[in-house]
């Protein structure tokens, strides 16, 4: 068994692995380094100074596009004088109808709500920090909320089954994508490079030390 | 870093229970053993969950219940010139695969029948492992729970699908498609599996290998 930490070590010196509960005593991580669980390998701290900047700017930048996605056309059919458009709103609305309705509940949840209240969550529990102001109240909050929702934000799971679905249809008619399917792409990319920014420990010690000061 | 050590000497790491201390999950701070919620971020805090296997047991039996309709269902009703046709999720993959798009249908496959049957299994075998001490190696245990958790969300896919065909295909008299009822028993059938993958301690993947280790 490794040595057990020594009595004087405090407590915020201590980090444990949210993972297999291996206890690490971490001192300043050096810049741009990643610390692994030395016994599952699970990253434990990333420490890049521009992190939690990045990760608003590129929260923020995805929300402004969701105001695209619901308000632009997604995509257009035509199968000769026939057209039939659906926005993103459409589809959500596909089980409307009869005793699927919480389906279109569900789906609105899966693919809008979630993933804004996600971005949105993590500017409010980052922004401050990002400018290096005071957090705002309520931010250990968001952000703990904006972590336990994540898998639950189903937006890139939804963009593959669009691809799915355009190849369904292609034989069927011509096919045009609006504005608002190509800024949905781009939300998804830019929320995948946001997440790898992301380590809960050097995020929260961040939160932590602008709570203090 | 405390608990370094070689070879199979890394399986047994001094833990946040070992020195009386307690590890939160949201945000790895650690507090005494018998905090109830985390001072840094408001989470819950259980040194190990009592009730996790009960509860993964529970939802994967409430998924795969649901499983079930949603194959003997159909997934779209597909109504072409006023005549109505109703395909299955099987039957929209042969479907797929006869257009000769194997790519499309090789994913819709994955992921509504292989995912969803994989993960079953999976689960099944690691609520099944840990109860006990076991000779397995957790590294490994871990990444089948880590390729579970993160690949359970993605048989979403179909449900997706079947949302974008009805709301873009709606030529009145032409063609239209409907969903089925199978669409909604998919739906609540990833969910539960989710939820089961989410109530695992990962934790006590390591916990009984120690058991084995002291003895
Ligand atoms: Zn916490």
């Amino acid at each position: 068994m490794a040595a057990a930490p020594a009595a004087d070590t405090r407590l915020d010196e201590l980090v444990c692995c949210p993972v297999c509960d291996a206890l690490h005593e971490l001192g300043e991580v050096p810049a741009d380094t990643r610390m692994r669980c030395v016994r599952c390998g699970t990253v434990i701290a990333v420490d890049r100074p521009e992190a939690i900047r990045r990760i608003v700017v590129l929260a923020a930048t995805a929300l402004v596009l969701m105001t695209i996605v619901v308000f632009y056309p997604f995509l257009e059919l035509r199968t000769g004088m026939f057209v039939s458009r659906a926005s993103v709103f459409d589809t959500v609305m596909s089980f409307a109808q009869g005793i699927m309705a919480p389906l279109s509940i569900a789906v609105a949840i899966f693919v809008i709500v979630l993933p804004v209240a996600r971005l949105g969550l993590l500017i409010w529990a980052l922004g401050p920090l990002s400018v290096e102001r005071e957090p705002w109240p309520g931010a250990a909050f968001a952000l703990r909320w904006a972590e336990t929702l994540k898998p639950w934000a189903m937006a890139e799971i939804f963009m593959v089954g669009v691809a799915v679905a355009l190849v369904k249809l292609a034989d069927l008619a011509t096919l045009s994508m609006g504005p608002a399917f190509w800024s949905f792409t781009a939300i998804v990319v830019i929320t995948a490079i946001k997440d790898t920014q992301m380590s809960k420990h050097s995020i929260w010690s961040a939160l932590d030390r602008a709570r203090k000061s | 870093m405390v608990g370094a050590g070689s070879g199979t000497e890394k399986l047994k790491a001094w833990t946040a229970r070992d020195a009386g201390l307690v590890g939160c999950r949201h945000c790895t701070r650690v507090s005494p053993i018998g905090t109830e919620t985390c001072p840094r971020c408001g989470g819950g805090l259980t040194s190990r969950d009592p009730t996790s296997l009960q509860r993964v047991w529970a939802w994967a039996v409430v998924g795969l219940l649901f499983y079930i309709p949603a194959n003997l269902y159909p997934m779209l009703i597909t109504s072409t010139l006023g005549r109505p046709q109703e395909a299955t999720i099987v039957g929209g993959v042969i479907e797929l695969a006869q257009y000769g798009a194997w790519g499309v249908a090789a994913i819709v496959f994955f992921a509504s029948v292989m995912i969803p049957v994989g993960k079953f299994i999976a689960i099944g075998y690691l609520a099944w492992i840990v109860r006990k001490p076991h000779g397995h190696s957790p590294k490994q245990l871990l990444h089948l729970f880590e390729v579970v958790e993160w690949i359970g969300r993605w048989s979403m896919i179909d449900v997706f699908v079947v949302a974008i065909l009805v709301a873009l295909v709606q030529f009145d008299l032409l063609a239209t498609i409907n969903p089925g009822i199978a669409a909604v028993c998919f739906a609540l059938s990833v969910v539960f599996t989710m939820l089961s993958a989410l109530s695992f301690d990962s934790r006590a993947l390591w916990d009984q290998i120690e058991t084995l280790a002291d003895e």
